[in-house]
């Protein structure tokens, strides 16, 4: 499942985007998120699934936008530091930061 | 040299004449629906003020959300550029520029001589502007003024979940069934704001002095959330709201009737570090 | 209250019994409790299949709401709380269902209750809220593989066309009807923001704007938005559009002709509910999903029965 956490405003599409189906909840990237904005626990998006999963922490996801934008997510000069630690390749960032703040 | 800087934002529109860098006369107006018959309006008024003709005024440049708007100027320049440029001269030890406006909101890291680094913007969306401000105090029965006053009595911190305006709203009125004091509910909703504002501040960088202009840096218990909210003094110039039309009149003196604003020059920050 | 308050934005309260089913010869009775910001629903389901169902107002206190929904789901059954085997809750307000014994999220719910409800070609359920919305992608056995949900912004939410509707003051359900009442179809409203939108339409208001004329730019602007919303996910075909809005044609309409695709006929899955005229009502949608989650969790015996009577 693709877990689209974030939102959508007048200026772009802000979401930090899970793979269920290739993240095995490790957890390496709670550790390197530096503005702790991930969690581990149960798949709140389907039921049936018995591992752990990683999300985006429920207060965070009105402000996703603002939270990730400190690691230049899609146009710094090395991705941002949860995606760099996801051995699956699990996460990555919606267009927004790029398209608005890249240029 | 006379010249005019014309700032049409989304609520107010400002003007400023200027000669030979002292102001001459200025006015604010709301721009209404028709705004630039506002502008032209206001225009005519703050020119007979100064006692002035339109013919007298060598050089009109305009800023603003709308400053396109301005059919007799002669250049159009990027708000971030004509509040580095204002703000350079009234502060000079000004480092990051935050303007929150009835509409929009923006950060604007700027060096010694004014020059643009970086900028980010906060558009389209309610939140975070002057427009939330007004939202909330209607929603509370109160004046902008009466707001900024009672904010600063609340001792108590409450926050707000809302993002959004319209959502915001529904939850002061929650607040308000709550019996929640109203200064208490006037300082979240500055918080709110606040919080929002920092946000975009921190996409620059936050560096001393920062600096605050705009319409809504008259609202005293704004101010005070937003010097918690970045853990520093903000300076407010006076009349914080005229800058933007300073600095197009600064421009205009300048002889400056175009300008592009290049963001992004601002130092990366470190990855290896957070990821280790 | 000596005057009763002019309410434009709420679509009415309603409940629905299945009199075909003995829920007594039942095996397992399972309820689902939606709690939304401004509907609560609650829906009842015996050995799987649709047996009653309530949509209410939900008021400032959840808890209360949960229990009343489902009080009046239960009205002339003659079932109580106490014989339900399992319940769930789900919605904004899922953590506030007392008699329920698991919560699950509302878009696992919508996926699981869209299958149900349209059968499983669905592919992409729409689900607009009165406080938020809900873009979900799922397969054919109702499971989520894509979503993104909006709670955010008002715009693209219901509540951003109850503004809307309290703005010019003409109730929700006319608004669709009334949208197609123009001459030509104007130019959307530009700001995707409600409280820059409402200072738009103040201001066409005033330059004396056809009402109809306003109300059409307001559903083109609320269907844009839709759009927006869905492009993240892309739509996949068969395509069904859940929730409040769901009910207005103003808007459903010019999505469909926006994107090009045909939204799925409001209609059962299973023909026997169509031919024995059960209510077809969206909105009941995420409790049915919940109370399906219900079944299959006992079914599978991941829980266990809580059933008192």
């Amino acid at each position: 499942m693709l877990a689209n956490y974030g939102f959508q405003d007048g200026s772009g599409d802000w979401f930090l985007v899970i793979d269920t189906d290739k993240c095995d909840g490790c957890g390496k990237c709670t550790e390197a998120c530096p503005v702790n904005v991930l969690e581990v626990g149960p798949d709140e998006y389907d039921p049936f699934r018995e591992e752990p999963v990683v999300k985006v922490r429920e207060e965070e996801r009105k402000k996703i936008r603002y939270s990730c934008a400190s690691c230049r997510p899609g146009y710094g000069e090395k991705p941002a530091p949860c995606v760099i630690t996801c051995e699956t390749g699990a996460i990555f960032h919606s267009e927004g930061w790029k398209l608005l703040y890249g240029k | 040299m006379l010249v005019a800087g014309i700032d049409i934002g989304g609520k107010n529109v400002h003007v400023i004449l200027m000669k030979d860098g002292t102001i001459l006369a200025k006015g604010a107006a709301p721009t209404g629906i028709n705004k630039t018959e506002a502008t032209e309006q206001l225009y005519d008024k703050v020119l007979q003020q100064a006692g002035l003709r339109l013919e007298d005024i060598e050089c009109v440049v305009a800023t603003g959300s709308s400053g396109r708007r301005v059919s007799f100027a002669q250049g159009v320049i990027p708000e971030a550029a004509a509040d580095a440029r204002a703000v350079v001269q009234l502060i000079p030890s000004a480092r990051t520029i935050i303007d929150v406006g009835a509409e929009e909101g923006r950060a604007i890291k700027i060096n010694s001589e004014g020059k643009v680094l970086d900028f980010a913007i906060n558009e389209k969306c309610a939140a975070g502007t002057g427009t939330f401000v007004d939202t909330m105090a209607r929603a509370l029965e109160i004046t902008m003024e009466e707001m900024a006053e009672a904010s600063l009595k609340s001792t108590e911190s409450i926050p707000m979940n809302a993002q959004c305006a319209v959502f915001g709203e529904s939850e002061v009125v929650s607040l308000i069934h709550a019996k929640t004091p109203k200064h208490d509910i006037a300082r979240a909703v500055h918080d709110a704001i606040a919080g929002r504002v920092g946000s975009v501040a921190r996409i620059v960088g936050l560096e001393n002095d920062v600096v605050m202009i705009g319409g809504v840096a008259r609202n005293t218990g704004f101010v005070e959330s937003l010097k918690r909210e970045l853990a520093t003094d903000v300076i407010i110039p006076n009349e914080p709201d005229f800058v933007g039309a300073l600095g197009a009149a600064a421009a205009a003196e300048a002889g400056v009737v175009e300008e592009k604003v290049e963001a992004r020059v601002v130092e990366r920050q470190d990855y290896d570090e957070s990821s280790n | 209250m000596a005057e009763e308050v002019k309410e434009f934005w709420r679509w009415p309260e309603s409940h629905w019994t299945n009199l075909d089913i003995d829920w007594k010869q039942g095996k397992i009775i399972t309820s689902g409790v939606d709690v939304g910001s401004v509907s609560t629903q609650a829906v009842i389901m015996v050995d799987g299949e649709l047996f009653a169902f309530s949509s209410t107002r939900t008021g400032s206190d959840s808890p209360d709401s949960a229990l009343k929904g489902l009080d009046i789901a239960l009205e002339v059954t003659g079932m109580t709380a106490d014989n339900i085997d399992y319940c769930i809750g789900t919605g904004y307000g899922r953590v506030n269902v007392p008699m329920a014994q698991q919560t699950i999220t509302e878009i696992a719910c919508h996926a699981r209750g869209a299958n149900f409800v349209y059968g499983p070609a669905v592919r992409t359920v729409m689900d607009m809220g009165g406080q938020d919305c809900k873009a979900i992608r799922c397969d054919e056995r109702g499971k989520v593989i894509k979503f993104m949900m909006n709670d955010k912004c008002a715009a693209g939410t219901g509540r951003g066309m109850e503004v809307f509707a309290d703005l010019i003051g003409v109730p929700v359900w006319e608004i669709g009807p009334r949208s197609f009442q123009v001459e030509k179809e104007p130019a959307m409203i530009s700001s995707t923001c409600v409280v820059f939108a409402k200072s738009e339409v103040v201001g066409l208001l005033e330059e004396g704007k056809p009402e109809n004329d306003i109300i059409a730019a307001y559903c083109a602007a609320m269907a844009h938005r839709i759009v927006e919303l869905l492009n993240r996910l892309e739509i996949e075909k068969e395509f069904a559009i859940t929730g409040g809005i769901a009910k207005n044609e103003g808007v459903v309409k010019r999505l469909e002709n926006e994107t090009g695709v045909k939204t799925m006929e409001k209609v059962w899955y299973n023909p026997e509910y169509n031919s024995r005229n059960y209510p077809f009502d969206t909105q009941i949608i995420g409790a049915l999903g919940a109370a399906l989650f219900a079944m299959a969790l006992l079914e599978r015996g991941r829980v266990e029965s809580a059933r008192k009577a």
